[in-house]
């Protein structure tokens, strides 16, 4: 395994050594070259990333990717998944060997500046817990006090943590473990107390992983601010912009009640933003390099954000929360298309 | 001189070029420029372009990175004190030291439990010999990482939680957090590990990720030594077995006295890479969490994203070490070596 990940981190540092492939031509071109969108997601997350039982990768994180294969080629379908870790994520977006990173990505000033990233947006606001097995009768994050405690490496949780038991003078040891697996593992074996991750993710590992999951409790405590979201590589202002549009076009069509299932109905609709929306009329397309129908693709072929969200995300127990629109209590807000 | 070369068709065309063709050592030497020119462009054309890639996509580089604040916790340290507010630099000395640390310990075990079981192979005793044989041959077909998993499983998953920890003497705890001791707190006093909380605390302790990983990178390279330890008293001659024997010493003594130090000439070379191999194989480390360099560094190059300065510390740390350890054993080989005559 850490083999493997030599060689990625090897591969890509050459790749950095080597050419200036990605410099020389428009990410737009080139995938338009290919036919297809690599995307580097998460190697397994149940809700944002992880194939099916036919193979099929699902996911939130999945659909931002389809979302913006419609937008490019008008099918979904079109994309070639890359599954990534915590570490190997952004040297591969770096060099070139993805076009986007949709894998729960933390937004933060020093992503977005030093490792010439940009960040499109957020597709899930999150924040960091705790999950303690439940015979420890623990009440609260404050009780973690000389607590063995499970992280994957190279993560922002890995950070937060070692701030929040500063910040309130405790001690614990880290169990740093590359692969989610293992570090899973390592958990429910009994290595740790605890396991740390953001919310959505210890929800996720809770109830597709746990062999018993009520055996497990979440503490209240949430430790920080997580926003995630997809980010593309610095110096390609076009392609930044389908990606960001993508993301806000599923965003928008919720707040306009545009589904999968009723678009192909609203097709002729008087109201002049859906007409925009759907691309009857207005030039947003032309503003993007792309079709005209592109928004319509997005929705007809993935749906909008909340189809996203009940299909991926409810399953497992998640609610809407902070991800409702913003005009439901939430923070879910798109600029105008127009 | 040149102007003293012979020259065939004597004066006239008295050119450089027929001169270059017929000195070898002035071949040699323009040869030797050319390649350590082409080498010095090549690694002039590698580090210009990595210089202009990275700013032309706005990645940061350099090393001043090394004195900003890391941030994370290192969950074992080996001699040097360290928290989150350490620097990056600290960081990686940290790892330094605990690869060090797992190194140092491997070679010694490994070299005592390789040579205990070379000698058991070439025992007369057959249960002795076979198992020594099956030992060396399951253990070194077997990929290490596999082995550090199995080992790492082992620790964590067949050991009890603290609360029911295993208590084999007194002070002494083993469960699935590792094994806690005893060790002196002053000439008189030992510091006992007791129970608070989540886990031990006081006393001296080895994790179990520590365990798995000195388990694996001895169990394994042992097999390996044994083999070497076996070929070097193979090659030694068998008069002097008996020759040893006539002079009235015990199987050991002759072993000790006669055997040995001559085995040690063919077995110094190679054990040398064997300790480099434990070395460098200290870093598959990072599969099951112990943090070494390499995991460290990792850490250290995702929130820094200066993935090729991390890589060149790897590189370096590595190399030096390798490097000092190998001088070391020549050494060590050059005492061992016959004495006296040309070789």
């Amino acid at each position: 395994m850490k083999k493997r990940r030599m060689w990625t981190v090897g591969a890509v540092a050459l790749a950095l050594l080597g050419g200036d492939h990605a410099g020389a031509q428009s990410t737009l071109d080139a995938v338009r070259g290919k036919g297809y969108i690599q995307c580097g997601v998460n190697t397994g997350l149940a809700g944002f990333a992880q194939p099916d039982s036919n193979g099929e990768w699902r996911g939130i994180d999945v659909d931002l990717c389809r979302a913006v294969a419609a937008a490019v080629f008008g099918d979904a379908s079109k994309v070639r998944y890359t599954p990534l870790t915590a570490q190997q994520r952004f040297t591969a977006l770096q060099s070139g060997e993805v076009d986007i990173l949709s894998r729960n990505t933390t937004w933060t000033i020093s992503r977005d500046t030093t490792l010439g990233l940009n960040f499109v947006g957020v597709n899930y606001y999150d924040g960091q817990g705790f999950m303690v097995p439940k015979k420890r009768k623990v009440k609260s994050a404050k009780q973690l006090s000389g607590a063995t405690i499970c992280v994957q490496p190279g993560t922002t949780t890995e950070l937060n943590l070692a701030d929040y038991f500063r910040a309130n003078k405790m001690k614990f040891k880290p169990v740093v473990i590359e692969k989610m697996e293992e570090v899973l593992n390592a958990y429910f074996a009994g290595r740790c107390d605890v396991y740390t991750t953001d919310v959505s993710g210890l929800i996720a590992a809770r109830s597709s992983r746990a062999p018993k999951a009520e055996d497990h409790v979440i503490l209240p405590e949430v430790i920080s601010k997580e926003p995630l979201g997809p980010a593309v590589r610095h110096g390609d202002d076009r392609w930044f912009d389908i990606v960001k549009w993508s993301l806000f076009a599923m965003i928008e069509a919720e707040e306009l009640e545009l589904s999968s299932k009723n678009i192909d109905g609203k097709m002729n609709s008087d109201n002049p933003v859906i007409q925009r929306f759907v691309g009857a009329v207005g030039e947003s397309g032309k503003m993007l390099g792309l079709d005209n129908r592109w928004a319509y693709k997005i929705i007809k072929q993935v749906g909008n954000y909340g189809e996203s969200f009940q299909r991926n995300l409810a399953p497992l127990g998640l609610e809407r929360g902070v991800n409702q629109l913003w005009n439901k209590g939430g923070l879910m807000y798109s600029p105008p298309i127009r | 001189m040149a102007h003293e070369f012979p020259r065939p068709g004597g004066a006239g065309r008295s050119s450089r070029m027929v001169w270059l063709r017929y000195d070898s050592r002035a071949r040699a030497i323009v040869y030797q420029v050319l390649l350590a020119a082409a080498v010095g462009l090549a690694f002039w054309f590698v580090i210009a372009n990595t210089a202009e890639n990275l700013a032309a996509r706005g990645i940061a580089s350099g090393f001043q990175f090394l004195f900003r604040e890391a941030g994370f916790e290192i969950s074992e340290t080996t001699f040097l004190s360290y928290d989150a507010g350490s620097s990056y630099l600290r960081a990686i000395a940290v790892g330094v030291l605990n690869t060090f640390r797992v190194a140092a310990i491997g070679i010694v075990l490994a070299t005592s439990l390789g040579t205990l079981i070379g000698l058991a192979r070439l025992s007369h005793n057959w249960l002795l010999g076979t198992l020594a044989a099956a030992y060396v041959e399951l253990i070194r077909n077997v990929p290490l990482l596999v082995q550090l998993f199995f080992w790492y499983v082992v620790v964590t998953e067949h050991f009890p939680a603290p609360a029911d920890a295993l208590n084999p003497l007194p002070g002494v705890f083993i469960s699935n957090r590792g094994i806690v001791f005893p060790i002196p707190r002053s000439h008189f006093e030992l510091d006992y590990p007791e129970l608070t909380g989540f886990n031990f605390s006081g006393g001296g302790a080895f994790s179990p990720e520590f365990a798995a990983l000195l388990l694996g990178l001895v169990t394994y390279t042992a097999s390996f030594i044994a083999e070497i330890v076996r070929a070097g008293i193979l090659a030694v001659d068998r008069g002097q077995f008996e020759a040893a024997q006539s002079l009235g010493l015990r199987p050991w003594l002759a072993m000790r006295f006669v055997i040995l130090p001559q085995a040690l000439r063919a077995i110094v070379p190679p054990l040398t890479s064997q300790y480099l191999n434990i070395t460098k194989n200290s870093s598959l480390a990072v599969a099951i969490g112990y943090p070494d360099l390499v995991s460290i560094c990792n850490t250290i190059i995702n929130q820094t994203g200066q993935a090729i300065e991390g890589i060149a510390i790897i590189m370096l740390v590595y190399l030096t070490i390798s490097l000092a350890l190998s001088a070391f054993m020549n050494r060590y080989n050059r005492l061992t070596a016959l004495k006296g005559g040309n070789p």
